[in-house]
């Protein structure tokens, strides 16, 4: 075989073998959504954080515009202090209020951020003060449970 | 002194101290054949015919394995996800699966039979045929000339290969799930999107092939410099290979999944 050939199907094994990693980068992975650009962090302190993961989106009003980065316990005020990098081309009002939320029954939990309408914005390094912690479907039942018997034992008297 | 026993402890001792002693050896020679690739890089056309023996020709197996793989963890996926209700999750479990593992490995494997032995053999029969010492003879380093150029083609191969085999996979999956049995299309890639992570899923899977490439180009010209020169050394030989590299694998498959996927 001579050496043009060779160097063609060499290079053709080469474009489409990048050409897959391409693939998987942009079709298969989330490299095309993730923004390169500038991110400044948030913290927000939770009762409760639920299942929330490290790489966990933040969405405000259904749209990606950050991830969880770090989740760690503060151990003087027993709370769960979650690190968001915030895309820097979002801006936040100061009284923004910060939600734990799960995508479907059994979906993944995720940040959701409502926004307030104060005029200061959230700078980098700032605290989220409203927040409310993930729903532990557990408890839920268990209230409803000792409701339904107060509301039997009322009905009997 | 002769008895029974002490001769099954020296047979013992004799097995360990030559698979000690032949490690010890595969790794000078792995320093040597680094310290030569000096010419593999400036002769890139020694490389590119290699890469051409073990990337080009590869392709086949490796495209049409990935393809069967994608589709059958389509159909196996689908029914394990019907009985819990969440069929929209099949393009996460057939992307995750293939990316972190099925791929670099299931490729590496198949690399290192389809590849590996042939290097092996090749090398091998070379050193069989006295080409080697001929090389020596006419003050050619074998090692730059022959194994070096032979290794970084594989290197260079593997993790190409491996992409391959995942995107065709992927899209094996997605014949099967979207196509035949009828997953919503927009989930399927919005939920694979969603939960693929580029640096800690695809990248990741990356580095394992490379270091599979390593292994596996290793194992190879070590075990066809190191043959027996006769036509059963070189069958020989080429069987290790298949196994060595094969275990290897597995076995730093295990390491790396272990330092990878764990903690987050």
């Amino acid at each position: 075989m001579s050496r043009t050939t060779l160097d063609l199907w060499v290079g053709f094994f080469v474009a489409v073998g990048l050409g897959a990693l391409l693939f998987l980068a942009l079709k298969v992975g989330n490299l095309a959504s993730t923004s390169s650009g500038e991110t400044y962090p948030i913290y927000a302190k939770f009762d409760n954080i639920g299942g929330l993961k490290v790489r966990g989106a933040v969405k405000s009003a259904g749209v990606v515009v950050g991830r969880v980065t770090e989740i760690r316990f503060d151990p003087e005020a027993y709370l769960g202090v979650v690190t968001i990098q915030v895309d820097a081309r979002y801006k936040f009002p100061r009284d923004t209020f910060a939600t734990i939320n799960t995508s479907g029954l059994l979906g993944e939990q995720y940040i959701g951020l409502e926004v307030g309408g104060d005029t200061a914005m959230l700078k980098g390094g700032d605290t989220i003060k409203k927040t409310q912690s993930a729903v532990v479907l557990e408890k839920l039942i268990s209230q409803f449970m000792f409701n339904k018997a107060a509301e039997d034992d009322g009905g009997k008297k | 002194m002769d008895n029974g026993l002490t001769r099954v402890l020296r047979q013992l001792g004799a097995q360990f101290n030559s698979r000690i002693w032949r490690l010890g050896f595969a790794s000078r020679f792995f320093l040597a054949m680094l310290l030569h690739s000096g010419t593999s890089l400036r002769r890139l056309h020694l490389t590119i015919r290699e890469i051409y023996f073990t990337g080009v020709l590869s392709l086949i197996i490796i495209l049409v394995s990935g393809l069967f793989v994608g589709m059958v963890l389509g159909l196996q996926g689908y029914d394990t996800l019907a009985r819990y209700g969440s069929t929209e999750a099949l393009g996460v479990l057939v992307a995750l699966s293939l990316v972190r593992e099925l791929g670099p490995v299931v490729a590496a494997l198949l690399f290192a039979s389809r590849a590996g032995s042939a290097i092996t053999a090749e090398i091998g029969m070379m050193k069989a045929t006295e080409q080697l010492s001929a090389m020596e003879m006419m003050a050619v380093d074998p090692i730059a000339r022959v194994v070096a150029p032979r290794f970084w083609g594989g290197v260079i191969s593997m993790p190409l290969l491996a992409a391959l085999f995942s995107a065709m996979g992927v899209f094996g999956g997605y014949l099967i799930g979207v196509q035949l049995i009828g997953v919503d299309e927009g989930s399927f890639w919005a939920q694979m999107q969603a939960s693929v992570d580029f640096r800690q899923d695809v990248l990741n899977g990356v580095i394992k092939s490379f270091v599979f490439g390593i292994i596996v180009s290793w194992v190879a010209v070590f075990e066809g410099y190191d043959a027996v020169p006769t036509a059963e050394g070189v069958s020989g030989a080429t069987t290790r290979t298949v196994v060595t590299s094969s275990l290897a694998i597995l076995a730093a498959d295990f390491i790396l999944t272990a330092f990878m996927f764990t903690g987050t």
